[in-house]
């Protein structure tokens, strides 16, 4: 499934939840951690497992973010979410230990309930800690499907500043994004703050899929256009990926095996390139 | 008996879509000559001899924050007369004092295009003795030309007016940038009063002073600030902002929306969120259009001056830059309800938009639309310029969430027929559009050339039902309160009174 943004969506507020698939975000995370008051964890572990069960959210991957381990909150989450069947789980604060304690729960509920559909993990890299261990973290289950960078706490683990340049998170940003290519998970950027500053998210759009990363989580419904914009493929680069294809095909067809285009030797990684570009094209609508 | 759209109406009954033949309308009133001017409001409701039955006028151009109408009703109901009719082209919460005069039958009717507040209210309660009726805008001027309705004493709220009686609605401490709809009630009322705060020769005289009888001087006409009643913003709402990109996408998908097209759209915060995205169209893509219409807002205002149109045609401001801007932009055009809507006059303004964008408070699968009351059955609007601007347009685009605070927009049957389905083109809701079957080229031209989600209406109601389940209906008294009139006058449904809490 294409997954440019995840939009992260209150547990606890039943219109959003309704609106969850009409928003154009190819994911969406229902919270049940942070933008849930602590009285009101138990209303809304039930309302997203009754939104789940009885909306049709068929066309967009639904997640849901549990409470971290080190809270009170987390098995009852899992007893709760798991009977619903979402798509995955959002892991904050996610380290191989947690990890390790989640899907032995989980595998629990799914026999119990006997679920088949298996729950996928997007963890949470927000700590030093987190981010430091991180390729050890996506070694220890093969539900996770992808990392996603959370820099708010993790400045504040780090005691820094957010700055507009994402300077103080260079690191941890390049540190997650190179293990989640070395375990072919898919990396997702952190979201961008000021909801109204959209050259801003653009600009940090860019900088991250620079990088290596493929999709941006997103707190605001309006932010999610900015997000796919960026990783559209530009008409540029599907052109050259089409060209690319093309001379494949009649290098194949005259035997050659190695080929160039525009005085450049094309080889293998550039035609995978290429091919994922096209793909991308056709799945968004660019090309038929 | 029931009218073509199957609705119990007591007389008149709609009969369909007419075209009628043009007529044209004489201002035939003797020139008024001698001293007008009158110091004293309650002195003169004393002169005028108002007697038991008469009719009353008032303009809304002030809005929420007109004075004129609970001061001058305030006068009259001194004078022991009882039984009157008070033609208003609508009504605000702050002619509350009005619903005293309902209970003690000083006022028994009541004509508006538009009401909501308390007056709305106790008329749905069945507060007033007689009948409610509500029109459209246009109509309100056709009806005074015609003489369906006789205006026996229109007091006109006077932004500035001359001692002689030559009125602007664009100049003073009470500016509320035009006088459109008070423009038939000074034409052809029995006798007319200016009521101003501000004595002054205007510069740009609406209302001319042969057309008035009196001209009455009083502290304070109203508060300018009042005229900001409602939603004037843009939504934030991310569903709205959706189905507003929606709409600009139908509208492109239409072909309409190319050099020259023309466009209205109300005050409602996704109607506005439409105008910034076809701002933003029209600038990337350097579409001019030829006018925008109706009650004017910032966003038209600001649309007029980067370019985008050539002409706003205004027959009220709905927001105090708008109201600056009918001073400084030579191409804000100030027009009467009749240039705006009448029906009678095929050049009316209405007839020449290419797109109207207008909202709902409930819609059935034949189209037909209620903007007149809640779910609930209370009065909470009227048509305005709702049925006039569906009539004319070629094309009237409906914007609304399909489900808003659990309850759906799409119902079997509305609850009050403010304009109907025959002249309503499109709906679009978050979850789909709907676009009335009479077109289906256009819904084989959509469906081939745009991603659009173009969905039967049907269809759409039944995805709302999924989500709402099916609701119970509210039930009312069997007393009529309020008859709703389509724009040739004819009746298109009757508005009960509610039943007590």
């Amino acid at each position: 499934m294409l997954r440019r943004t995840s939009l992260f969506i209150p547990g606890n507020n039943p219109a959003m939840l309704l609106s969850a698939n009409i928003l154009g975000a190819d994911s969406v995370i229902f919270d049940l951690e942070d933008a849930v008051a602590l009285n009101q964890k138990d209303s809304a572990r039930m309302l997203v497992k009754k939104a789940i069960t009885t909306f049709d959210f068929s066309g967009i991957e639904v997640l849901v973010r549990i409470n971290p381990v080190s809270s009170p909150f987390w098995k009852d989450d899992l007893r709760e979410i798991i009977e619903a069947e979402p798509d995955g789980l959002v892991i904050p604060k996610a380290t191989k230990e947690d990890v390790i304690a989640i899907e032995a729960l989980i595998e629990e509920l799914e026999e119990k309930y006997n679920v088949s559909k298996k729950v996928s993990f997007l963890l949470i890299a927000e700590s030093a800690y987190g981010v430091e261990m991180i390729a050890e973290t996506l070694g220890c289950s093969k539900r996770i499907t992808g990392v996603l960078l959370g820099a708010e706490d993790l400045t504040a683990d780090m005691e820094v500043v957010r700055r507009v340049d994402g300077e103080e998170i260079d690191y941890a940003r390049k540190r997650v994004v190179m293990a989640c290519k070395a375990f072919r998970v898919q990396a997702m950027d952190t979201p961008y703050t000021d909801v109204d500053n959209f050259d801003g998210l653009l600009a940090d759009t860019e900088k991250a899929k620079a990088l290596g990363y493929t999709a941006k989580a997103v707190i605001n419904p309006r932010q999610i256009d900015y997000v796919h914009q960026v990783f559209a493929p530009t008409h540029d680069e599907i052109d050259y990926a089409l060209a690319i294809l093309q001379e494949k095909e009649r290098a194949f067809t005259e035997g050659i095996g190695v080929f160039s285009y525009q005085g450049k030797m094309v080889d293998q990684p550039i035609i995978l390139r290429a091919e994922k570009i096209v793909a991308m094209a056709r799945k968004l609508g660019l090309i038929t | 008996m029931k009218n073509s759209l199957n609705r119990e109406v007591p007389f008149n009954p709609y009969q369909g879509i007419r075209t009628l033949e043009p007529r044209t309308f004489e201002v035939t009133k003797n020139v008024i000559s001698g001293n007008k001017y009158r110091e004293s409001l309650a002195e003169l409701i004393k002169e005028l001899n108002i007697k038991d039955g008469d009719a009353l006028s008032f303009h809304h151009h002030l809005r929420n924050g007109d004075y004129v109408l609970n001061m001058v009703m305030e006068e009259v109901a001194k004078l022991g007369v009882k039984n009157l009719k008070v033609i208003a082209s609508s009504l605000f919460a702050i002619h509350k004092p009005l619903v005293e005069l309902f209970e003690s039958g000083i006022v028994t009717e009541v004509y508006a295009a538009y009401m909501t507040g308390p007056v709305a209210k106790a008329i749905s309660e069945g507060q007033l003795k007689g009948m409610c009726m509500l029109h459209s805008h246009g109509y309100r001027a056709t009806m005074i030309q015609t003489g369906e309705v006789t205006v026996d004493f229109a007091f006109i709220a006077s932004p500035a007016c001359s001692m002689s009686g030559n009125v602007s609605g664009s100049e003073g401490p009470s500016n509320c940038g035009v006088l459109g709809y008070a423009i038939a009630d000074a034409q052809y009322a029995k006798k007319v009063i200016a009521v101003t705060d501000y004595i002054v020769e205007p510069k740009d005289v609406e209302i001319k002073a042969e057309w008035v009888d009196y001209v009455v001087k009083v502290d304070k006409i109203g508060d300018p600030k009042g005229i900001v009643s409602g939603t004037t913003q843009i939504t934030r709402d991310p569903v709205g902002l959706k189905i507003a990109k929606m709409t600009l996408e139908l509208m492109k998908g239409s072909g309409l929306l190319k050099d020259g097209f023309s466009f209205q759209t109300g005050a409602g915060g996704i109607s506005l969120a439409v105008a910034k995205d076809v701002f933003e169209y029209c600038k990337k893509e350097q579409v001019k259009g030829s006018f925008a219409s109706g009650g004017t807002t910032s966003y038209l205002v600001n649309m007029l001056e980067a370019g985008i149109f050539e002409f706003i045609y205004d027959v009220q401001c709905f927001e105090l830059d708008a109201v600056a801007s009918i001073s400084r932009n030579k191409n804000h055009k100030k027009m009467s309800a009749a240039q705006y809507a009448d029906i009678y006059n095929p050049d009316n303004i209405v007839n020449r938009l290419d797109f109207v964008i207008l909202g709902a408070t409930e819609m059935d699968t034949d189209f037909n639309v209620n903007v007149t009351t809640g779910t609930d059955g209370v009065i909470m609007g009227g048509s305005g310029g709702h049925s006039d601007t569906a009539a004319g347009a070629k094309m009237a685009i409906i914007v609304s969430k399909l489900v808003s605070s659990r309850i759906s927009v799409l119902t079997d049957k509305v609850t009050t027929i403010t304009t109907t389905g025959e002249t309503v083109d499109a709906l679009v809701t978050d979850r789909g559009i709907a676009i009335h079957p009479r077109h289906q080229a256009l819904i084989d031209h959509l469906k081939a050339t745009t991603k659009l989600p173009i969905v039967d209406i049907h269809d759409l109601y039944q995805m709302a039902l999924k989500l709402t389940g099916i609701p119970e209906r509210v039930e009312h008294e069997q007393r009529v309160v309020a008859l709703s009139q389509y724009r040739d006058g004819t009746l298109l449904d009757c508005v009960y009174q509610i039943k007590p809490e």
